[in-house]
């Protein structure tokens, strides 16, 4: 708040802003409200005029003076009123007659103003409707009794939407709703409505700025369109592809499955409503689907409008999810539990709006729901171009930088690795990744805690683990190599590594290290074999890629023979440092 | 005694819109540009999150400018320290 004006400055002279006009007719001082309102605009891409009544005379400037509004020309008037505004409040002791007359002669004031301004001006109105006076003399009666202040509120709410569903030019600003989830003690400020006529404190103030901010976006038929979702931990529990569909976590068994069932369920009230559902994510494709087979999944496959799941990066991904369903990127918001995928999608596609999600589903339904993307109203406006707008948000888009690469990218994770020696304080977690690990596992041999205990004591074994770190925190654990020596050549039985670091260049820091371990115990040549199975095709040129050399294969086998030559080898991470690591 | 014009600069600079403004206790709505009604309150609001203190009403009406403003956000916070100590 404090910057205000700096920042208006600097968001004023964005290219591409979408002029809009909107006259504030205010029942309190509207001024602190009003600028919060036009930040959010222009951060929206939007270069709002404002007209504000003097305060209190909305229904003055409305009615009476309706010919210097329309000199104003605004394409929106909102009309800022709130309980304090009320004139005929229901007297103590009145009839349900009375009650109801009270109510009419209320509506009637503010069918008024609609009227009014209907008939001048070819705008959209926005009218709040009321939050609940903070104080209940009557008590609990306040909302059943003929003299109660609350049940008068409810009355009036529920004639200002009839009148709402009527009349097309007439939108309603939940006001009742937003105070009661967001409000509580901290909405209304007493000292500031005494002494500067300002009702709400800054907090409600800027609710409501972004509640009208979406409603604006809503009107110019720039709320967004599509929910990209990513799958494991995302739309489900666990790892579908390391996990199997049948230990994935949906349904109503466990409260992770609960709250991941509550999360689709949410997801697909949006869908039901017209918002379009997409998956972008990095599984096989064939294993992905099979997660919304399963029984318990409220998302079913034909409520996706576009399914990719592949090892592409997701970035990739959205653009060509984008391209299929013929609709920019700015009407898309991505949800992803890895702070890592957000990051790169955000930087590569700012369009795209990627809401901080954090990593638990309890939370999910929440975060999306209060950045209020998908805002609809109907478009009424017989005066926007859509066409137009998306052209000045693409223009705008591409003046913004991205990574040069994908190393650029890779470096700004800044990420530390810690490589060693299996210790005695891993092993429990290396054999549960040995044996839960199925994607990225070039042989899926399976040990017990006891063999690999005997392995790290035995001299020509070498068991190697890798930790990853970065900026987001700590991947822990995530890499193990595990190999044995006959003579100067090195066999590796295992290699394998969680797929939630996947493209992080982890395997050549790996291999580094390997390589660096080996030559001290006088190797000279690494052998690598790659066993197929249903769910590792992804590491099928994993030794390809790191420049070992493939063998022809025996006839009849499915497995792959590899070799590499270690004396001339060269270091190939890049972009990983190494920590130092005290051996134990 | 901390330094409360060094405080109170940035924040006035900030709301204001002046970043070379150099404010002094004989400040006030009258020597210095853009200090209007609205700014103002802009001005109350911010000091009052920024020290977590409350002004009750008519407390302010009497200050005449910057120097008395201090004196009662010191007023203030020694009645917060006294309370919580």
């Amino acid at each position: 708040m404090r910057s205000r004006r700096r920042l208006r400055r600097e968001l004023s002279a964005l290219p591409g802003l979408q002029k809009v006009r909107i006259a504030v007719l205010g029942g309190s001082t509207t001024n602190e409200l009003v600028d919060l309102w036009e930040l959010l605009l222009l951060a929206s891409g939007f270069e709002p005029t404002f007209h504000q009544s003097e305060y209190g005379l909305f229904y003055e400037e409305a009615v009476h003076n309706t010919q210097a509004l329309a000199a104003f020309r605004p394409d929106i008037v909102y009309i800022c009123t709130s309980y304090r505004n009320v004139q005929n409040l229901p007297p103590i002791g009145v009839t349900d007659s009375g009650f109801r007359s009270a109510v009419a002669n209320e509506l009637d004031r503010y069918r008024q103003i609609w009227t009014s301004l209907s008939a001048a001006l070819p705008c959209q109105i926005i009218q709040n409707n009321f939050e609940l006076p903070p104080y209940r003399p009557l008590g609990n009666l306040e909302s059943s009794s003929s003299s109660g202040a609350g049940r008068f509120f409810l009355a009036l709410n529920t004639a200002f939407a009839a009148e709402a569903r009527q009349n097309p030019r007439l939108l309603l600003h939940d006001l009742f709703a937003l105070a009661a989830y967001k409000g509580g003690e901290d909405w209304f400020d007493f000292g500031r409505w005494f002494g500067y006529k300002l009702l709400y404190t800054i907090r409600a103030n800027y609710e409501i700025a972004h509640s009208l901010n979406a409603m604006v976006l809503a009107i110019y038929g720039r709320s967004r369109k599509v929910l990209v979702l990513d799958l494991d931990n995302t739309c489900w529990g666990g790892v579908i592809g390391d996990d199997g569909v049948d230990r994935i976590q949906i349904g109503r068994e466990h409260p992770e499955a609960e709250a991941f069932t509550a999360f689709q369920e949410y997801c697909l009230r949006l869908r039901d409503r017209g918002v379009l559902l997409a998956v972008c994510s990095k599984n096989e494709d064939a294993v992905a689907r099979q997660g919304f087979e399963h029984p318990d999944s409220v998302l079913k496959l034909e409520h996706f409008s576009s399914f990719k799941a592949n090892w592409n990066p997701k970035h990739e991904n959205l653009q060509a999810i984008a391209a299929e369903l013929q609709l920019g990127l700015d009407s898309f918001v991505f949800v992803d539990d890895n702070p890592a995928e957000r990051a790169i999608v955000s930087a590569q596609l700012p369009e795209v709006a990627v809401p901080d999600v954090g990593s638990d589903v309890v939370l999910f339904p929440s975060i999306i729901d209060d950045q209020r993307y998908f805002e609809p109203v109907t478009l009424s406006a017989e005066d926007v171009s859509r066409a137009s707008l998306y052209a000045q948000n693409a223009e705008r888009a591409a003046g913004q930088a991205l990574f040069a690469d994908y190393g650029e990218y890779l470096d700004s994770l800044e990420m530390r690795a810690e490589i060693a020696k299996f210790q005695s304080l891993y092993l429990e977690r290396i054999t549960q990744l040995i044996n839960k690990t199925n994607q990225f596992n070039l042989t899926t041999r399976r040990y017990t805690q006891a063999e690999i205990e005997s392995a790290a004591t035995d001299p020509d074994y070498l068991g190697l683990y890798g930790r990853l770190l970065d900026r987001f925190g700590d991947n822990g654990l995530v890499s193990v190599i595990l190999v044995h020596r006959i003579d100067r050549e090195m066999h590796i039985d295992l290699w394998l590594m969680s797929c939630r670091v996947l493209k992080r260049d982890m395997e050549f820091a790996m291999l580094d290290s390997l390589v660096d371990h080996a030559r001290r115990m006088g190797v000279d040549t690494l052998h690598g074999t790659y066993i197929p199975t249903k769910k590792n095709s992804m590491v099928a040129d994993h030794y390809s890629k790191l420049g070992f050399t493939k063998h022809n294969s025996v006839e009849g086998e499915t497995e792959t023979h590899w070799t590499l030559d270690i004396t001339q080898y060269t270091p190939q991470n890049l972009h990983i440092s190494l920590l130092e690591t005290v051996h134990a | 005694m901390p330094d409360r014009l060094a405080e109170l600069q940035p924040i006035f600079r900030d709301i204001l819109d002046q970043p070379n403004l150099v404010l002094t206790r004989e400040s006030n709505a009258r020597n210095v540009a853009n200090w209007d009604s609205l700014s103002h309150i802009e001005l109350v609001t911010s000091i009052r999150e920024h020290y977590n203190i409350k002004f009750a009403l008519g407390e302010l009406r009497e200050l005449e400018n910057v120097g008395d403003m201090i004196d009662l956000i010191e007023e203030k916070l020694a009645r917060n320290a006294a309370r919580n100590a």
